[in-house]
This record gives C-alpha cells, sequence and structure tokens, in this order.
C-alpha cells in the first residue's frame, strides 16, 4: 500500500504506473476471452475493414476483429514476459548468491558462464535457443529467460558481496547463525529493492524480444495472438490497411514507456539516497 | 584594525522550508590575521556547516544561507562580501584565499591518478604553472609537508600511501596557493593517535611559517589545547560560548562546555583507572578466556598460479588470559592486529596457530549459548536494515537452534530495557534509532546467549563524545551486573583509561607491553607504548611542541617461513610486562 502511494506522488511513477495497470487489465481480460469479439473468428464478409463501431480497430486480412486480436496479443505477450522474467530473476538470484556466496571456482565459473551469454544479443541469443528447441509459447519463455538471466546474476551478484562484507552478516556468523539464514535473512532481504528494479525494466525488455520472437515466426503460433505476430501480418499491407500495424505498434510501444517510467519511479523511490529528494 | 574574516549572524538552513530547519542559527565570530579558531562541538551541531557556509561549499550541499553578513578582507586589503559573491568570483576565492581539507583523505583524492598530477592542478589552475615548472613546483609542495622522498612519491596513487601521508598531501594541496585562511575539517579524525600529533605539529608548524588564519573544526575538545588561539563551543546551531583557549578550557561558563570538558572521557595518564579490578584479589579462579601463541598470517601469491613468496604477519604470537569480570583493552593503531585478534578470537578470522580457551562458565543447562560474543564498531552497518528489532533479537536465539518463545522474548524485553531503549522498540527499525541507541541494541544482541565473554572491537569509537561516555558507563554496569569479561579492541587513550583493567599494546602484531592499566598509562616501559601516551592529546597541553616524526610503518610482509625470534620480557612491578628492546 505504502508502494503504490509512494509510486503515484512520483511523477513518472504515476504515469508508468497507470499504463501499466491498463495493460494488466487489458491482459487479463484478453486472457479470460472477455474480448468483443472472438480474437481467431475470421468474419469473411468484413475482411480488411476501416475502424469503425462495430470493429473498435479495423479488421485484418481474414476478418478478425483487430482490438480483440490485441487484447489476447496482449495477454499472450504479457504471459511470456512474466514467466520468462520469473524464470530470469529465479536463476539469476540463486546463481548470483552461489557466486558471491560460494565464492573463489563457483563465483568464477558462474560468472564466465555469464559473461559468454551476455557475449550475445539479446535476440540473436534468444532465436539460437528457439532454433535448436523449435518454436512455441514455451520454449520462447525459455529462451527468453535465459537470456535475461546473467543480468539478474550481476545484479545479484555484486551487492551481495558488498553485503557479505558488511558487519551484520559478521554479526551473524558469531552468533553461529546457519549459512541458509544468512542468505536468506542478510543478503536477499536487503536485494528486494534492486531486483524490483530490474524485474520491471526486464519486462519491458522481454516485452520487446517477444515481439521480435513472434515477428519471426518464432514465438507464438498462428492462428493465436500475438503483438509481435500481428505487426508481422501486418507488413505487406501497411499502405491498405495502416490499422493493422499502428495499433500493434503502438500497444508495444506504449506498454515499454509505461515499465521504463515505472521502473526508473522504483529506482528512485527504493533509493535511500533519493528518499528525500522533492518527486 | 579589521579582522581577517568577520561572520555575523550567520544563519543556514536545509530542506524545502530552510526557516524552519536551521541547522546554524545566528552564529558570529571574528578572526584576525596569523589567529586560529577552533569549531568544538558534536555531531549535528553545525560546525560543520558553518565551516562550509565560509566557502560557500554549502551551497553544493542543498543548504542554503537564509541570513548574516560574511565579509573576507582580500589579499590587497579590499572587504570580499561572501554572501553575495557569485560563483565565478567565488571560485577564485576557493583554494587561493580559502583553502580548505577534510576528514577524510583517502575519499578526498582521486584513487586513478597519482598525487603528483592531482597536486599540480591546483598550480595549474590557480597559478597557471605547466609542465616542468608544475612538476617542481608539486615537489616543493611535498616537501613543505615533511613527505620524505617527495620526488618519487609524486608517482604514487592514492593507495599507495597510509592515511596520514594522504592527509599531507592534502594539506599540501590545500596550501598549494598560499590561501590567507585555512580551514580544517575534522582533519585529524579518520587517522590514528600518533599520526594525529604529527599532522596537528605539521599545522601548527606551518602557521608558524605561513602566518596564515585557521578554523579548526573538531569534536574531541582535548586536541583544541595544542592549536587554537580561540575556542568556539557549538550546540545545536548556535555558539554557546567563545573566548580565549585559556578561557574555555579553565573557566569555562556555559554548563555544555563544562560537560564537555569534565563528563567526556579525556586522558590523564593513567589516574582515573577503575579500581574494581579483580586479579589479585582470588589468584584461583578459571580465565574466561585464555588465548595462547596466536599466529594469523594472510599467505601473499603474485599470481593465481605461483606459490606463496611470503605472507603479511597480520598477528604474531599473542598471548593473554581475561578473567570474568575483567576488562583487557588491546590498544595500537590501524593495521597493528588488533582487530584480527579480536576476530580470530571469534573465528571470524581463521588463524594460523595458536590456541584459546574459553573457561567453563557456570552455565545453566538450558543455555547452549556460544560463550564468546562480538560488539562492532560501527553501529550503522552491524545492524540489517531490512529486518525489526525483534528479528535482530531473535537471530542468536535461532541460530542456536533455540525456538523464539515467550521466555526469549521476554529476555529481549528485559535486556531492552537494561540497555536503556524504549519498550516498544521491539517492533521498530534500526534507522529509527540514534547511533548510541543502536550501539545500545547491538549490545542486547551480544547479551542475548548469555556470553561470558564480550569483544568489543572500538564499539564506541563511531560515537559522539556524550554518547560514548553514556554507552562506557552501561558497560561498566552491565559487566559487575552479569560478571562479564571484557576484551576491549581500541585505539582511544582517553577511552581505554575509563574502562580498562587491564591494557595491552600491540604493535605490528606482538604485545610489546601488558598489564595493570593504572601501571601501563602512568609508566610507560616500552618506547612504542611511550610514543603512544606522548601522542594522546590532552585539554592540560597547551601549544606543546609535537616532534615530527616520519618514520613509517614497518611492513608486516615477511618471506616465506619467517619466524620472530622469541621474545624477551621484563617484569616491572606484579602485574606490568614490556617486551625487551634490543
Amino acid at each position: 500500500m505504502r508502494m503504490l502511494r509512494a509510486i503515484f506522488s512520483h511523477g513518472s511513477g504515476r504515469i508508468g504506473g497507470v499504463i501499466v495497470g491498463v495493460y494488466l487489465l487489458v491482459a487479463v481480460l484478453g486472457m479470460l476471452g472477455l474480448t468483443p469479439h472472438n480474437p481467431i473468428t475470421q468474419f469473411r464478409v468484413d475482411r480488411l475493414h476501416a475502424p469503425n463501431s462495430a470493429y473498435w480497430m479495423g479488421t485484418d486480412l481474414f476478418g478478425r476483429d483487430v482490438a480483440s486480436r490485441l487484447m489476447a496479443g496482449i495477454g499472450q505477450s504479457f504471459t511470456v514476459a512474466f514467466f520468462s522474467v520469473a524464470f530470469a530473476t529465479l536463476a539469476g538470484t540463486v546463481l548470483g548468491l552461489a557466486a558471491a556466496w560460494l565464492g573463489r571456482r563457483w563465483d568464477g565459473v558462474v560468472m564466465r558462464i555469464m559473461d559468454v551469454l551476455l557475449a550475445f544479443p539479446a535476440i540473436l541469443l534468444a532465436l539460437l535457443i528457439v532454433t535448436v528447441a523449435g518454436p512455441g509459447t514455451w520454449t520462447s519463455i525459455v529462451a527468453i529467460g535465459i537470456v535475461y538471466t546473467p543480468i539478474f546474476t550481476r545484479v545479484v551478484r555484486g551487492p551481495a558481496l558488498s553485503l557479505k562484507a558488511r558487519e551484520f552478516v559478521d554479526a551473524a556468523r558469531t552468533f553461529g547463525s546457519s549459512s541458509s539464514y544468512i542468505v536468506t535473512r542478510h543478503l536477499l532481504l536487503n536485494l528486494v529493492a534492486p531486483l524490483t528494479v530490474q524485474v520491471t525494466l526486464a519486462l519491458a525488455w522481454s516485452l520487446l524480444t517477444e515481439a521480435g520472437l513472434s515477428f519471426l515466426g518464432l514465438g507464438t503460433q498462428p492462428p493465436a495472438a500475438s503483438l509481435g505476430l500481428m505487426l508481422s501480418d501486418s507488413r505487406n499491407l501497411m499502405e491498405t490497411a495502416p490499422w493493422l500495424m499502428i495499433f500493434p505498434g503502438l500497444a508495444i510501444m506504449i506498454s515499454i514507456l509505461g515499465f521504463n517510467l515505472l521502473g526508473d519511479a522504483l529506482r528512485d523511490i527504493l533509493d535511500p539516497k533519493m528518499r528525500r529528494a522533492p518527486a | 584594525m579589521t579582522p581577517l574574516l568577520s561572520v555575523s549572524d550567520l544563519r543556514v538552513g536545509f530542506g524545502r522550508d530552510r526557516q524552519a530547519n536551521e541547522v546554524v542559527r545566528g552564529v558570529s565570530f571574528d578572526l584576525a590575521e596569523g589567529e586560529t579558531l577552533a569549531i568544538v562541538g558534536e555531531s549535528g551541531s553545525g560546525k560543520s556547516v558553518t565551516a562550509l557556509s565560509i566557502n560557500r561549499l554549502i551551497d553544493f550541499g542543498g543548504g542554503r544561507i537564509t541570513g548574516g553578513a560574511m565579509k573576507l578582507k582580500r589579499a590587497n586589503g579590499s572587504l570580499f562580501d561572501l554572501m553575495t559573491a557569485t560563483e565565478p568570483q567565488l571560485t577564485g576565492i576557493r583554494g587561493a584565499e580559502i583553502g580548505m581539507i577534510f576528514q577524510e583523505p583517502m575519499t578526498s583524492l582521486n584513487p586513478v591518478l597519482t598525487i603528483g598530477s592531482q597536486i599540480e592542478e591546483s598550480f595549474r589552475l590557480h597559478r597557471g604553472l605547466t609542465g616542468r615548472q608544475a612538476t617542481a613546483a608539486a615537489k616543493d609542495a611535498l616537501d613543505r609537508v615533511r613527505i620524505p622522498d617527495a620526488a618519487r612519491r609524486l608517482k604514487y596513487t592514492p593507495n599507495q600511501l597510509s592515511g596520514g601521508m594522504l592527509q599531507r598531501v592534502m594539506i599540501a594541496m590545500a596550501l598549494a596557493c598560499n590561501p590567507r585562511l585555512l580551514i580544517a575539517d575534522e582533519p585529524t579524525t579518520a587517522l590514528d593517535v600518533t599520526v594525529q600529533a604529527q599532522i596537528m605539529a605539521l599545522l601548527a608548524e606551518l602557521k608558524r611559517e605561513t602566518g596564515m588564519s585557521m578554523i579548526f573544526i573538531t569534536h574531541d575538545i582535548g586536541l583544541v589545547a595544542g592549536i587554537a588561539d580561540k575556542v568556539m563551543v557549538m550546540q545545536n546551531g548556535q555558539a554557546v560560548e567563545q573566548g580565549e583557549l585559556n578561557q574555555i578550557l579553565d573557566n569555562a561558563q556555559h554548563p555544555y562546555t563544562q560537560h564537555l570538558l569534565q563528563d567526556v572521557p579525556h586522558f590523564t595518564n593513567g589516574s582515573t583507572t577503575r579500581s574494581d579490578g579483580r586479579r589479585d584479589k582470588d589468584a584461583s579462579t578459571e580465565p574466561a578466556l585464555k588465548v595462547d601463541g596466536l599466529v594469523v598470517r594472510f599467505p601473499l601469491k603474485s599470481s593465481f598460479f605461483s606459490r606463496a613468496t611470503g605472507a603479511v604477519h597480520a598477528v604474531d604470537g599473542v598471548d593473554f588470559d581475561l578473567m570474568p569480570g575483567e576488562t583487557l583493552a588491546i590498544v595500537g593503531e590501524s593495521g597493528s592486529g588488533k582487530s584480527t585478534t579480536a576476530r580470530a578470537v571469534l573465528g571470524l578470522v581463521r588463524s594460523t596457530r595458536g590456541s584459546f580457551s574459553v573457561g567453563a562458565r557456570k552455565a545453566s543447562a538450558e543455555q547452549s549459548a556460544l560463550p564468546v560474543q562480538m560488539v562492532f564498531q560501527n553501529p550503522y552497518a552491524s545492524l540489517n536494515p531490512r529486518l525489526s528489532i525483534e528479528s535482530i533479537l531473535a537471530e542468536p536465539v535461532i541460530a542456536t537452534g533455540g525456538r523464539v518463545n515467550v521466555a526469549a522474548k521476554a529476555r529481549m524485553a528485559s535486556l531492552l530495557k537494561r540497555v536503556g531503549l524504549p519498550k516498544n522498540s521491539l517492533e521498530r527499525y534500526p534507522h529509527e534509532f540514534s547511533g548510541g541507541q543502536r550501539q545500545r541494541l547491538c549490545i542486547a544482541r551480544a547479551l542475548m546467549l548469555n556470553p561470558s565473554v564480550v569483544v568489543l572491537d572500538e564499539a564506541v569509537s563511531a560515537l559522539d563524545v556524550s554518547v560514548q561516555a553514556k554507552v562506557l558507563e552501561l558497560l561498566v554496569d552491565l559487566q559487575s551486573e552479569f560478571g562479564l569479561a571484557y576484551l576491549f579492541i581500541s585505539h582511544d587513550m582517553a577511552v581505554v583509561e575509563r574502562i580498562a583493567h587491564r591494557i595491552a599494546v600491540i604493535y605490528a602484531g606482538q604485545i610489546v607491553e601488558i598489564g595493570d592499566a593504572t601501571s601501563v598509562l602512568s609508566k610507560p616501559r616500552h618506547s612504542y607504548t611511550k610514543k603512544l601516551i606522548a601522542a594522546v592529546p590532552t585539554i592540560d597541553r597547551r601549544h606543546e611542541h609535537f616532534e615530527l616524526d616520519t618514520r613509517q610503518v614497518p611492513s608486516l610482509v615477511r618471506p616465506q617461513g619467517f619466524e620472530p625470534a622469541p621474545a624477551r620480557w621484563e617484569q616491572f612491578g606484579r602485574d606490568h610486562m614490556a617486551r625487551a628492546e634490543a
């Protein structure tokens, strides 16, 4: 509750919060099928209809309602984004904590693997994994998750190393606290703030990566809707039916903007040094 | 004659409502040429803010000067209004007319540039020197602050120099343009006591040489005696008392000044040590802690694959015993191995050799507690900011396999009450407490497991002087109440004098002198102990001349397989011995 109030009293946090909130609502409606029309029903007579009162955002080449597909697509894209970021957060946190806490060889091995993963451009690595494992929703979740794991590993390892050297960790050792207690209560608890910020920003990137994969035909498979897929389908009709491109394009852009604004706001709010600064 | 600097009714506020958040509330003083004014106060008294207002650096720290007047007499005799000056004008004043040195020399210098290039920069900026000229000027500047081998040191980066050397570099930079006013903001607080004495001596000597004026800010009224002409005591943003040095020290009028002079620990050469020592009374009791031949070495490797080429001998053969209810203070300077000794006792550092025995204390059956606990130096870093006080106090219980039940909660409540914290503390978080309160929390946490020995590693060093006195009082009370044995690690002789029964002086990883506190402090035998005690500032030594000593602490790095020669001890009196010197 306090967090929400802080977000809404922060300038860009308010905008980002509202955008993300609206998207979440739309995503839930899309996933529950509460769309104006069925997103995969083809209204053959109404093919390539411009936006009107029946089809708010027009129809596509097969006569499917763009607004409904957009809602379903947002639902789909958000699902992939959330699961892949959850995967990356979990894997990155575990690996980062292990590297920081165990140190020495663990640190070396884990971080070198992460360096290798980071050396690939995100979309290229995701493409590689999807190509090997075959396209589909779950493979894209895993692929995007793996792509963003190194970032979380680094975000966790750095602060964990410095927390490890703090006196309260030494104090815990003098009581004989177990490693698992120290790692969860003293390290992890203090990492919640940087992780929250990172999660928000990673959601934006993974939305973009998912759109990219689908655009290339390696993510969500037709006839299911996804933002990237819709953009891809709109390519050849750009001039005759611009609404096919404009709406999913805007949807991607605004969602990324929303998550970035929210991430910036969270970074400000959670940074103790910024706490007193006027928002 | 117009004074060099005249400040009247200075007011400085912070935040949006500057009138309400005034940190400096109407401070006035005059400073004549060649005079030194010491501003004394505890943290939050506004002493640093006052100093930063003079060269208007406060503008960058979020503060605003809300009222008053500040006039500086420039070198050409004209009066310069510091209040209305524009930023470009002030840039010309800073460095050239008003130099400044800060508390932390380690963080005031850029770690990736050589000190030479950093000193040269101030010559380039203010005097327009370039190339060889600037280098030569930088070397002269280092010579001036008595840094030996100056030409070579110019090429060093800050991490290659000790804290005392770095503070000299800072002074050299501040004096690069011969400012007529030097503002020194706690310049020796981060330094060891012998290094502090040298910096004080250097400042006094430079003042004599150049005839500059100085504003010296400190929390330690003992330090004032050696350097100041005038003293201003600040509390809560106001100057509660100001006057000539002797008048303030001998005949203080304001109760706060009297409190600073009397209640706060001051060093008195062993005449105010504790008299409740137990060592003589019953010789038959088991020591609470016995350390035998403790050696801690850190092997040095030049690369990952090569074998160790040598070792840092951090602790090199330390023995002592500690009786129940007794305080043994381990004193020494940074790098002497005193903290390593403490950490080795607790198992935080692996000891290379040596044995500990923690005496059998009559512990009741349900307590499977660890008998040694520790209180750390920094009360801000030793409590996890994200845990409530209840979770913090519960940790030792959980760690030893206990349950946080009614009995444990009752113990928390009683300990909190005992260390003087409010009842509702349990649900609160560390940031809601002041430094002194946090240290009380740390003490309560250390006592949760009913230890017989408590290691206090610089436990009061980070606290304000008057808070320090109260925490020391608490420690003494707790000691007699629970029969605790304290291993008290400190660099501060005044504090040690208040709490120690016995003192061990440690130098370069070895105990050089150990014995009864009164005896060691009043009649030191080892040359290092003598030097250490001579360096402690006291209010009785006024304008005393310190010898400048440019010797460096010996390196603790030894070749592989090196063993120190066995110590020969000389006995003085019943409980006092010192290592024989070659």
